[in-house]
């Protein structure tokens, strides 16, 4: 093959549009196998909301239904569970839900509740997302004298409070996650769905 | 006889089956004072081979159904013939890996195997441990026991504690808001996926390696020392041709090997729930975590410095970035030992402590990420950490004041 009269630069743009052309189709082929990965349209639809019955629910019980796959805890808390809440504010990372992220409108006040006696949270750590464990005892050996009942991670050690507030200085960066809910009676709770009182 | 020979010239005209023989065992020579640690490289071949043929067996009856993965795992340890046996060498197979490339990494270290010409071969290798990893990891989910779901838990949420974008990512990886069946069947596919991968990159390591050729334990270049030996006046004069020697001291390695493995598998095939964590006998239980998380042994010194280094400004994010820091520095080292000579065996007293206090730092680290977190143990490991990203970081300094002592010509006996 001679190589006389071959246009070089011709050549080469040549390739590189040829190039740019097949870069941008591989580009096209990825994102199908990229978006597989998403939620299926079955995944996002066990999402619905979820009803549980509190109406047998004792004070300083507590109870766990499934909402999107996840533990969701809902604690019958005793007045002396709500008096001791504002007392621990001192030692809390959010103690006033300020991270507006981690609970509805609705449930930015004080106990982090539609109605104080009933908490219902997410129950996974807001660290690596371990369940914690449910630990309404007052002052036990293991977690000191000033533990007022409260939530304490297995995995990484976090502590949070009856109102799911996390205590400052451990690996849990917020409070835990309230879902949306609602009551749909004195004793019932719809978890997922609040009738449209936050977006 | 001369058949045969007749047959291999047919097949020699059309794939260089003779050539691929020679150059890469006959005629490939190796330094010939190779001692105990040159085991570990062909052995995580052997255990390579294990996993691939175990896990494709386990795989014929393995169902990667969130419903289904547990039982179908204890219907192959009681009801399918052997099928103990083969789980077993899997599982066994997976610690048995890990136990070897780390002696493997560890050979590297004290001889210097990863400097100037073998910085690409050390590279390769530190990805084959990723990939490993990652191997790992996955397969860890599929039996679906408890300690399977939440440790997968932990880990694809150390993705979601990536600024921004996490979240998504975490969804992403997982395809659903939690772990779940979706999550267990691309992880099976996944993990079916990368041994041959594995294999892959292994290819191109022992390429590598055959380019640059074998180090030793004294840290000399056979290549630039006099030639000719016994089989050849151009070859290395320190060299033996790697078939039928070393092939020949290898499976004196593997039968060594095999002791132990059968041992394990036989005997002891939870190692006291090191290899198979006690959590892991109950079913995902996707609304209760297990009183106390811990990965697998191998993965335990990355946890505890995950664990060991506080959140930031309310993320978790800065452990991630720790823990995988801890990884990836490995890739530097080519670069970060400024010593005049490569083996351990004429670096000064310096270098040697740091090393050995490396090893045991590395334990230590480990058993604290098997422990749950005390005030001590944190502080511990926060120590751990220093030290362990230290002895990188520092290298370029200390490596160079060493006191070293004077490398001989030739290898020596």
């Amino acid at each position: 093959m001679s190589a006389d009269g071959v246009d070089l630069k011709k050549r080469r743009t040549l390739t590189l549009a040829t190039s740019a052309v097949g870069a941008v189709g591989a580009g096209f082929v990825i994102y199908p196998f990229l978006a597989a990965w998403a939620p299926s349209e079955k995944a996002k639809a066990a999402g619905a909301p979820v009803e549980a019955d509190i109406g047998k629910l004792e004070a300083g019980q507590l109870m766990r239904v499934k909402w999107r796959g996840k533990p969701v805890w809902i604690v019958h808390r005793t007045d002396k569970n709500l008096t001791d809440l504002p007392s621990l504010d001192g030692v809390l990372a959010d103690p006033n839900s300020d991270d507006t992220g981690q609970q509805p409108d609705y449930c930015k006040n004080p106990t982090r509740a539609v109605n104080d006696k009933y908490l219902v949270a997410v129950g996974i750590c807001t660290h690596l997302g371990c369940s914690p464990t449910y630990r309404p005892e007052v002052a036990p050996e293991d977690l000191g004298a000033d533990w007022k009942g409260g939530f304490f991670c297995p995995c990484h050690g976090s502590r949070f409070d009856l109102a799911g507030r996390v205590y400052a200085g451990v690996p849990a960066p917020k409070n835990l996650e309230i879902p949306p809910y609602q009551y749909l009676s004195e004793t019932k709770i719809m978890v997922g769905a609040d009738g449209g009182s936050s977006s | 006889m001369s058949m045969m020979k007749n047959f291999m010239t047919w097949i020699d005209d059309r794939y260089p089956a003779t050539k691929v023989w020679n150059e890469h065992l006959a005629q490939y020579y190796a330094p010939k004072n190779f001692n105990f640690w040159y085991f570990m490289g062909s052995l995580a071949l052997l255990v390579l081979v294990i996993q691939i043929l175990t896990g494709v067996w386990l795989a014929m009856n393995y169902k990667p159904d969130a419903e289904l993965a547990f039982g179908s795992v204890e219907y192959i340890m009681r009801d399918v013939d052997w099928g103990w046996l083969i789980r077993y060498m899997h599982s066994t197979g997976a610690s048995a890996f890990f136990v070897v490339i780390y002696l493997h990494m560890f050979r590297g270290l004290m001889y210097g195997s990863y400097r100037k010409p073998r910085e690409l071969l050390w590279i390769i290798g530190v990805i084959i441990y990723l990939a490993m990893m990652a191997t790992a990891f996955f397969g860890y989910l599929l039996p679906w026991g408890q300690m399977s779901y939440w440790g997968a838990q932990v880990i694809v949420n150390l993705f979601s504690a990536v600024p921004v974008i996490g979240p998504d990512l975490g969804v992403w990886v997982r395809g659903d808001y939690v772990i779940s069946d979706a999550t267990l069947n691309r992880f099976f596919a996944l993990h079916f996926l990368l041994p041959f991968i594995l294999a892959a990159l292994v290819f191109i390591h022992i390429v590598a390696l055959h380019k640059v050729g074998s180090n030793n334990p004294d840290g000399v270049e056979i290549k630039k020392g006099p030639k000719g030996n016994r089989w050849s006046d151009k070859a290395p004069a320190d060299g033996i041709p790697f078939h039928p020697y070393y092939t020949v001291k290898d499976i004196a390695g593997v039968a060594g090997f095999l002791f132990i493995f059968a041992a394990v598998v036989f005997f002891a095939p939870e190692m006291g729930g090191y290899f198979i964590e006690h959590p892991n006998f109950e079913p995902a239980n996707p609304l209760k975590t297990p009183e106390h998380i811990a990965p697998v042994w191998y993965f335990t010194p990355f946890y505890a410095i995950l664990r060991a280094v506080p959140s930031i400004a309310g993320s978790a994010f800065p452990g991630v970035v720790a823990m995988f820091a801890s990884i990836l520095i490995m890739f530097f080292m080519p670069w970060l030992d400024r010593s005049p000579v490569k083996s351990i065996r004429y670096k000064g007293m310096l270098y040697k402590v740091m090393l050995w206090v490396f090893v045991v730092n590395f334990i230590l680290l480990g058993y604290l990420g098997t422990q749950p977190t005390t005030d001590l143990y944190k502080l511990l490991a926060q120590i751990g950490t220093i030290y362990y990203f230290a002895f990188f970081l520092l290298m370029p300094i200390y490596s160079k004041m060493d006191n070293t002592k004077p490398v001989p010509e030739r290898v020596t006996e």
